[in-house]
């Protein structure tokens, strides 16, 4: 019984012995030299982890009598969060390193965040879900104030504590609330309990604090405003880690929990969510327009992506799920190109996050440029980049879970944030004389750009198969 | 050749990819090496898109050279081209070596600038050859990428206002329709155009927030696609972005604009809503038809007090789309073959307008029309060619531009007396905004100094000119070369709309007794 349990959840061992050696590894040897070796050495673990499961695995299997669930909408989770944290480990060496951010903590913090995100899109159970969840915000709270003699990332730190403790503890409440009232944490007889009676209103207040918690954690408006601060505090990789792994994790964890735990309560939830979904698309788009800090205009772009990705939730089917799922990967590999760029933007060795500084950027570096407009287009919807494909998908799942005017919302909300995303391809193309932007000719941030930007051009052909791995992803959650 | 259509398409966009890849340097070689690449492609683009016109059999009113093949998420990639659109392919295919040889002076970025417009080729053509409504939203939307660049990179002094107004305008209203797609899609099950245009969509009427609906999802789903074609035409009240982007956008970008881009409205008004929305567009056609007489009337008067060479000419674009949406929902014969013959010939027409500008911008870097006068004394054949096509966009019979109006007013004229009697009136108006620039640029004394050394047309802009003024006459004279094409599928599409429209009224009175 214990073997086979433990054999489920291999990959999250592995990972985590592997982050315990390599921190007795470093501890008792030269520290922070060997660090540019362990980011290498673990993106190349994770790497490999997310190859042992996307190919490994088949079927749905639970583990520890449910608490853990490895099947094919967790595979799908997992895959994309140890790959983009593997992308942005490597984007975020060199970047570290040359000012003196990189100590060895960092990598085996993000591996530890990661084990936390794999076990929350494996939740089966209120306590793995807090588990997991807890695991992942405590590493974050970490690298979120990595430069410590900074006051803005050490604000950024706090901040972001302050308020993930904040909405733990809703959260938690919730969880009590539900367990006082359906006598399990256990998802699958939470379900049980909702769909025998009716649902009580204590399960109903549990859940819309759960649902809260969890909003926190997507960064959906109303429980937004951490997100431009820490994302403008944090030193440049991790804000690009902040904008990609965990999205997906808290997105899964958001449909695990709302599908395999409230499934039979699709009518309750549903409006929630969509309200959630409106609020961030459009609060997202406006607040942007007024940001010169391309950081924080990040922050506020994905706050609208959240409320995209929410709206495949708030379609309450199948289909939903899998637009959620395609939705996601797809926004993960823009962001982590763009991120690429601006761990690039640099001036006389300085970063530069100001937007004006990206001046008649093409004349300069006519490749660089091109990739970022094809990104720029891509999370603005504009076809034939793939962004418009995860927006359709999600539109589709809309209209056809009858939330028509969702979608409309949606896609009059897309046009105001296209606002900003031009205004970043007007810089680089139309702008004034006088930019002094110097790009670091980093080949790995180079590759990234480029490999982002030709995924969001080629993807119109056949999507490289997302597809068919979401469509089973989804399935699995709907049984 | 089986796939002819996905080679013309995709010929300019490979082009565009050699020129970005091969192609480096910004010295002088380089330029003209990409300015010969860009014509060389187009050209060819065109000389084999001579191959689709003969493929075409004009008496089938279906689809032919279909090509179809599975793409993402079921949908499909189906191209294929009717009576109604392949006129449309080769007027694209037609303009754009034009547009490149115009553009010989661009002297910044030039290798950018081909790729632009070879790109924009690509999915224009792809517009008029899409047979899938995912597709077909694909390239119309992609579309605006190109466009934005080129007016935002190569335009004149106001060119960001113009680009983003351009763009946001556009995404606007694309959007709407956007979701009107998917909701199609929920409905019939398929993005198939060809199925959907058999597929009925629900007509009976729904109350929507205590508001009846006439028509229900038709009107509904055809007010989304209207949102979308009526600001890409540009209809009247939401024409405001083109005269901005017209007077910005370098003189090419002008040409296709106007050539090209705005008949993807009236292509999609024929291409979706008659023949999907037939009750839908019944309910609205008297909405619609007096949008268009006022926008005729009100932007020749607008046009009248321009200073803007451009803007003039852009103003009378919108007037000249007003005949064309008059007649598309006037949704006869005459109508629908008066509009898409309108449009055909306003390409030509206003291509080459915006072309007659240009060759004077180049020599003197202004537009105002103040800055003009007498430029018959040193430039007669310019003053030849710009009367020609003055006269074709007043509609002079004898030039295609009369034929189309003609065609318009005499199928409203049958629909709805007092729209065609209104609409009449701008014929008049056209003619007096447009001979009054005529005569303030090229007659009266040559007395401004800054005019006195210049000089006529090279032959470079001559050979630009000629096959344009071909094409006005030769239509003008011999305009079934155009209707025995279209007819058929015309004549297809109203007898379905009649149909259909006739079954939603005998079952309203059903209902009703």
């Amino acid at each position: 019984m214990i073997q086979s349990d433990l054999n489920i959840i291999m990959p999250e061992i592995v990972l985590a012995v592997f982050a315990m050696l390599a921190l007795i590894g470093a501890v008792y040897s030269s520290k922070d030299k060997l660090a540019p070796g362990l980011v290498w050495v673990t993106a190349l673990v994770m790497t490999a982890v997310a190859a042992w499961i996307g190919m490994n695995g088949e079927g749905s299997h639970p583990a520890f009598n449910g608490m853990f669930i490895d099947d094919a909408f967790s595979r799908f989770a997992k895959v994309t969060i140890l790959l983009s944290a593997a992308a942005v480990l490597v984007m975020s060496q060199e970047y570290m390193q040359r000012r003196g951010l990189l100590r060895f903590e960092y990598p085996l913090l993000v591996v530890l965040a990661c084990i936390g995100m794999m076990v929350m899109v494996s939740a089966g159970d209120l306590m793995s879900l807090y588990m997991g969840l807890e695991l992942q915000s405590l590493s974050l709270y970490v690298v979120a104030s990595l430069r410590r003699d900074s006051v803005k990332s050490t604000e950024a730190g706090l901040k972001y504590f302050v308020l993930g403790a904040l909405s733990s503890g809703l959260l938690l409440y919730g969880a009590s609330l539900t367990y006082g009232y359906s006598g399990t944490t256990l998802f699958s007889g939470i379900i049980q309990t909702a769909t025998e009676g009716s649902v009580s209103l204590g399960m109903l207040f549990g859940l819309i604090f759960l649902i809260s918690g969890l909003a926190f954690k997507v960064s959906a408006v109303p429980f937004h405003m951490w997100t431009p601060d820490v994302y403008e505090g944090s030193p440049t990789p991790v804000t690009a880690f902040f904008a990609t792994a965990p999205k997906m994790a808290a997105m899964g964890l958001f449909a695990r929990l709302l599908f395999d735990a409230f499934g039979a309560d699709v009518a309750d939830w549903s409006q929630v969510i969509a309200l959630l979904a409106v609020a961030s698309m459009f609060l997202g788009a406006v607040a942007a327009i007024g940001q010169r800090d391309i950081k924080r205009l990040m922050a506020y772009s994905s706050i609208t992506h959240m409320g995209f990705a929410l709206m495949g939730l708030a379609a309450g089917t199948e289909f939903g799920v899998q637009a959620m799922l395609v939705y996601l990967a797809i926004y993960v590999t823009m962001n982590v190109g763009t991120f690429a760029f601006i761990l690039s933007m640099e001036r006389d060795g300085a970063p530069v996050t100001d937007i004006n500084a990206l001046n008649l950027y093409a004349r300069k570096e006519p490749a660089r440029a091109l990739a970022v407009l094809v990104l720029m287009f891509s999370l603005a919807g504009v076809p034939p980049m793939l962004g418009f494909f995860a927006k359709f998908y999600v539109l589709n799942a809309a209209v056809s879970a009858g939330l028509t005017w969702l979608a409309v919302l949606g896609v009059i909300a897309s046009v105001i944030s296209a606002f900003y995303y031009l205004r970043i391809v007007y810089y680089m193309y139309f702008g004034e004389e006088g930019s002094e932007l110097q790009t670091n000719a980093s080949p790995v941030l180079w590759v990234m750009l480029m490999a982002s930007a030709a995924v969001m051009l080629f993807g119109v052909i056949n999507m490289f198969g997302v597809e068919g791995a979401a469509a089973s992803a989804a399935a699995t959650l709907l049984h | 050749m089986d796939n002819l259509l996905s080679i013309v398409t995709f010929l300019p966009a490979l082009a565009a990819v050699i020129l970005a890849i091969f192609l480096r340097g910004e010295d002088k070689a380089a330029q003209r090496n990409a300015k010969w690449v860009a014509l060389l492609a187009t050209t060819i683009t065109f000389l084999i898109s001579i191959g689709i016109y003969t493929q075409f059999d004009p008496s089938n009113p279906g689809f032919q050279l279909v090509e179809e093949g599975e793409w993402l998420m079921g949908l499909k990639y189906k191209m294929g081209v009717d009576g109604i659109s392949v006129l449309f392919v080769l007027l694209t295919t037609f303009v754009m070596p034009l547009t490149i040889l115009a553009s010989w002076n661009v002297e910044s970025r030039v290798k950018e600038y081909m790729i632009a417009f070879l790109v924009l080729e690509t999915l224009m053509l792809g517009v008029f050859m899409a047979l899938d409504l995912v597709l077909f939203y694909l390239f119309f939307e992609a579309g605006l990428i190109p466009m934005f660049l080129i007016i935002g990179i190569w335009g004149g002094a106001n060119r960001i206002y113009a680009s983003f107004k351009f763009f946001l305008y556009t995404f606007l209203g694309s959007v709407l329709m956007l979701v009107a797609m998917i909701a199609m899609y929920a409905d019939a099950g398929t993005t198939d155009i060809v199925a959907l245009m058999d597929h009925q969509f629900a007509s009976e009427t729904i109350t929507l927030f205590g508001v009846h609906i006439l028509g229900g999802m038709q009107t509904l789903l055809f007010l989304a696609f209207f949102a979308s074609f009526a600001v890409k035409m540009p209809m009247w009240p939401v024409h405001t972005w083109l005269p901005d982007a017209h007077v910005q956008a370098p003189t090419a970008g002008s040409v296709v604009l106007a050539a090209i881009l705005l008949k993807m409205g009236g292509y999609g008004f024929l291409r979706f809503s008659l023949p999907m929305f037939p009750v839908g567009s019944d309910v609205l056609t008297p909405l619609v038809l007096w949008m268009s007489a006022i926008a005729i009337v009100y932007t020749s008067l607008v046009a009248l007090v321009q200073e803007d060479m451009k803007k003039l000419i852009a103003y009378s674009s919108v007037a000249h789309m007003g005949f064309v949406t008059m007649g598309i929902f006037a949704a006869n014969q005459q109508g629908i073959d008066g509009a898409i013959f309108q449009m055909l010939s306003h390409g030509f027409i206003s291509a080459a307008l915006f072309l007659a500008v240009g060759v004077i911008y180049d020599r003197m870097h202004t537009r105002d029309i103040e800055a003009y006068g007498g430029l018959v004394n040193r430039m007669p054949a310019y003053a030849l060619v710009f009367m020609l096509f003055t006269m074709a966009n007043v509609g002079l019979p004898g030039t295609s531009g009369f034929v189309g109006e003609f065609l318009t007013l005499m199928g409203t004229f049958q629909v709805n007396t007092w729209v065609a009697a209104v609409a009449t009136t701008g014929v008049i108006f056209s003619a007096a905004y447009a001979l009054f620039l005529y005569r303030r640029v090229v007659f009266g004394d040559l007395i401004k100094e800054s005019l006195k050394t210049i000089t006529d047309m090279t032959t470079r802009e001559r050979a630009i000119f000629a096959p344009l003024v071909v094409m006005t006459l030769l239509l003008g004279v011999y305009p079934s070369l155009i209707t025995d094409i279209i007819g058929p599928s015309t004549a297809a599409l109203v007898d379905h709309y009649d149909t259909a429209v006739a079954a939603a009224e005998a079952a309203s009175q059903h209902a009703s007794n």
